[in-house]
């Protein structure tokens, strides 16, 4: 990663020490952000492969390629690795790890070395995980419903429930460190509501990692325990309860899914609100949203058991609050069209990633109402209108959400700038292809296909050979990223510290950062997203950003003086 | 492969009114959905960056704004719920004489038996225009019975009962299938609800009729396993009389109650001691091992025809 063809800067975080135990013993907040990318890139791409032989499969009605005992390992390992692996952790793990310190004036988290080993936890649950799903695997669905997953399955949960455990505790303390660090280690001035919406989200998403991981826990420790020991807890054989099972499963998997879009949401209200270079619109509104959708999460679980044996009284009341989920939902996504009402759009990558978000979020969560309703969700549970309706939330949120923010931060984590032309040419190429895969399940989902499904009725193959189709050029849409970024790596670090001219601490800042991130303690004395420097053509490059940031200016220009101007911004220091 | 419909058949009472909420959703979600892409690509368009739109005005807030994004959408949403729940209600309730079949699911069959006596695996018959409560339960892990041209749906647990009620409206063959995830042959765990005329319907009962109704099966089972050494009026104190209990409500031995449906009935006989008749010592053995679900599924409706309704005068 260190191809470096520039003059060293050895006080950027890069050049802090070179060889593989400079990297894996760091305390560097920075450096362990870089080092979860690594993992769960990998992992991405390991979930990804599982979805390519799965939407193969599918192609035809019969079973061809794979047997259906596969095709049940692999829906199954597809799911975990994609939600244990890659989204939980991405934006928290990835931006949140090198963002939030930067954003808030810190130095570091408050933990840098619980931070290091929340990265070894990870790891060692990923890599045993993948182990365990290479010599065997399992098939019981990444939701390990009980009791066939604890006395029926005959492939063995308890390994792949042994890493998710160990992995979980990353994700526990990574919530733990970034809510100390929040409370603790803002810089002077930094009052919660001058905080950006970024760090809003990472902390509404620390506290759900807090509350909510421990609970999946203990609910997979009980179904290793069951299999092991054969006492009865969840197989009604043995006077277990297989209705406990998914209430403990789905109180932490429902509110998973906030870890996995409020981060993203984050990211959006940053990119938004810079490229139209306006203050973000009812920012107050904004952060209780991202509070309101955190708490109302933890009380939504039964809303995926409508049909479980629930009671009818226990499910109007889960209804209600579903339903309830959607006005702050709603409330983001008015809020971010009405911040670029009379902005000053400008359309780079980022925000064509971000308009990708809130529209496909849009409608993930739109057809979220539909499975809110209890009439309708009775038809459409377990089949493939669900699959659409999260993968819409998961993939076309969240995962855009993450892209906007690689490609929003790239130039301050590396220094560096990737291809403009082929990155939006990625952003388009995800979008058409994530639409044609995830758009004809919602209709297969009506027409009733359960999914889950190895084989199926004939009348059902049109769209899934649309949705095959539509994954090959999503699949494309996912590598075409990974060379541009990875090729920008041979390039100089001239991208500049703040290309976006971008409120926040983090870009008055030089780029890549220092590794203490900051000379002096900075003192903030305004609210976030003063961008109404409507006259774009001031000509100061960098004024925007630090307008307000009191104690930077001798920071700033003197980082700046180190470094050459960019190209863009003389260019752009005139209309 | 040719055969590509978009919209799925709707064969059952619950089906129109499913789909009138399906389809005002879909008009929500245009609206709400055309409002904010209008709103992106209007702005993104004339407030491109250079462009000459005038920005006077522009705002950071609005309350009045934020209250009516906020209130407008949530009544929908509350008006939507209210209705929705609704039908959700009429699809747990089934109606008064509403004709019963047994549903016994296992890896990967399903197995019906009619009070009739006659027994089918992954079909189900059934008569046009009546309504047809299921009574589900699992031998094994958690399944789910799914049909969607009458948009109902139920998870069919282990151990216990679960319920739910269609009216079909047209004739024909619909799919039925295994709606939740129970293994490697779950995909293959389908078969067909036939939909028949009432004549029909009642030829293919006699045609297939097995050579015992469910309750007279039961009857067979009561005095093999020796039921009626306790459950009967003139068995002394051993065991509560059984009848007229069907629908009754019964005192437990902590003073609860609790009202005597067919769950409570197979409660009892597979752990006797979960519910003990107030008056009464728990002298008697569980069953758990000793009878098929289809056998419980006999004995029940056995017992639930002694006293009030005389066997084979079933309630259709």
């Amino acid at each position: 990663m260190t191809t470096i063809k520039e003059p060293l800067r050895p006080d950027d975080y890069l050049n802090a020490g070179y060889g593989v135990k400079s990297w894996l013993l760091t305390l560097d907040h920075k450096r362990i952000a870089i080092l979860y990318l690594i993992s769960i890139t990998f992992f991405f791409f390991v979930g990804g492969f599982f979805a390519v032989l799965l939407r193969i499969e599918l192609m035809t009605p019969a079973g061809d390629i794979v047997t259906a005992e596969t095709y049940n390992k692999l829906f199954t390992m597809h799911g975990i690795a994609m939600i244990f692996f890659f989204l939980i952790p991405s934006i928290p793990a990835v931006l949140g790890n090198f963002l939030v310190p930067m954003m808030i004036g810190a130095r570091d988290l408050a933990f840098p070395r619980l931070n290091l080993f929340s990265w070894y936890l990870y790891n060692v649950g990923g890599l045993f995980t993948l182990y365990t799903m290479t010599t065997g695997g399992i098939d019981t669905g990444w939701t390990f419903y009980a009791p066939y997953s604890s006395s029926y399955t005959l492939s063995d949960p308890v390994p792949v429930v042994v890493g998710i455990f160990v992995l979980g505790f990353s994700s526990i303390l990574t919530g733990l460190n970034f809510l100390v660090t929040i409370h603790k280690m803002r810089a002077p001035g930094l009052t919660w509501f001058r905080l950006p919406l970024f760090i809003w989200a990472s902390y509404a998403t620390s506290v759900i990692q807090v509350l909510g991981t421990p609970v999946v826990a203990i609910a997979l420790v009980l179904l290793g325990f069951e299999r092991l020991t054969g006492v009865g807890i969840f197989d009604p054989k043995i006077d277990g309860d297989p209705i406990l099972f998914q209430h403990l499963f789905w109180f932490y998997s429902h509110p998973a899914v906030y870890i996995m879009i409020l981060p993203s949401m984050g990211v959006v209200s940053e990119v938004v609100s810079c490229y139209a270079r306006k203050k973000i619109f009812g920012y107050n509104a904004m952060a209780f949203a991202i509070l309101g959708i955190a708490v109302l999460g933890f009380l939504v679980w039964g809303h995926h058991m409508f049909i479980s044996g629930q009671s009818v009284y226990a499910g109007l009341v889960f209804s209600a609050l579903s339903f309830l989920v959607a006005i702050p939902s709603a409330i983001k996504v008015f809020n971010w069209t009405a911040t670029l009402y009379k902005g000053q759009i400008e359309f780079r990558t980022p925000i064509l990633y971000a308009f990708g978000f809130i529209g496909l979020f849009t409608i993930g969560g739109l057809t979220g109402l539909f499975l809110a309703s209890l009439a309708t969700d009775v038809h459409l549970t377990d089949t493939y209108f669900v699959v659409a309706h999260f993968h819409y939330i998961m993939v076309g949120g969240a995962v855009m959400g993450y892209l906007a923010g690689i490609h929003f931060w790239w130039p301050k984590i590396t220094g560096r700038m990737y291809n403009e032309a082929w990155a939006k040419f990625s952003a388009l190429i995800l979008f058409v292809g994530f639409n044609l895969t995830f758009f004809p399940q919602f209709i297969l989902g009506y027409m009733g296909m359960p999914r889950r499904y190895y084989v199926y009725p004939e009348e059902f193959q049109v769209l899934n050979v649309m949705s095959t189709a539509g994954a090959s050029i999503l699949g494309l849409g996912y590598l075409i990223p990974m060379i541009y970024l990875t090729w920008s790596l041979r390039k100089p670090k001239t991208a500049g510290n703040n290309p976006w001219k971008a409120t926040g601490l983090e870009w008055t800042t030089v780029s890549p950062p220092l590794t203490h991130n900051f000379d002096s303690v900075p003192t903030v004395t305004t609210e976030p997203y003063l961008y109404d420097d409507t006259d774009d053509a001031s000509g100061s490059a960098g004024s925007a950003g630090s307008a307000g940031l009191a104690g930077l200016a001798g920071l700033d220009s003197s980082a700046r003086a180190a470094l050459p101007p960019h190209p863009k911004e003389v260019k752009r220091g005139r209309s | 492969m040719w055969n590509f419909p978009l919209l799925p058949e709707a064969a059952s009472t619950v089906a129109t009114e499913i789909d009138a909420i399906w389809w005002v959703l879909v008009a929500v979600s245009i609206f709400f959905g055309a409002i904010i892409v209008v709103g992106l690509v209007y702005s993104a368009v004339r407030y491109r960056r250079g462009s000459k739109a005038s920005r006077a005005g522009a705002m950071n807030d609005n309350l009045l704004l934020e209250l009516s994004w906020s209130i407008i959408p949530l009544t929908i949403a509350m008006a939507i719920y209210v209705w929705s729940s609704k039908v959700f209600i009429d699809m747990h309730v089934a109606p008064p004489g509403a004709m019963e079949v047994y549903v016994v699911a296992k890896q990967w069959m399903w197995k019906i038996q009619h009070p009739e006596g006659n027994k089918e695996i992954n079909e189900l018959h059934v008569p046009v225009g009546k309504p047809v409560k299921l009574i589900m339960t699992s031998q094994d892990v958690i399944h789910s019975f799914s049909i969607p041209a009458f948009r109902i749906k139920q998870d069919v647990l282990p151990a216990r009962y679960t319920t739910q009620w269609f009216e079909a409206t047209k004739p024909g063959e619909y799919h039925l299938f295994c709606a939740e995830y129970c293994g490697t042959s779950h995909s293959g765990m389908v078969g067909r609800v036939v939909v028949m005329e009432e004549a029909d319907y009642q030829n293919w009962l006699a045609g297939r009729r097995g050579a015992d109704m469910m309750a007279g099966s039961g009857e067979k089972l009561f005095a093999e396993f020796g039921c009626q050494t306790c459950h009967r009026q003139d068995s002394g104190q051993r065991g509560p009389a059984l009848d007229g209990l069907f629908g009754s409500i019964v005192t437990l031995s902590g003073g609860d109650k609790v009202a005597a449906d067919a769950d409570y009935l197979r409660e009892s006989i597979l752990n006797p001691g979960a519910k003990v008749v107030k008056g009464y010592q728990l002298l008697m053995p569980t069953y758990r091992n000793q009878l098929t679900p289809e056998q419980v599924n006999e004995l029940v409706e056995y017992v639930k025809q002694l006293g009030g309704i005389k066997i084979g005068e079933n309630k259709r």
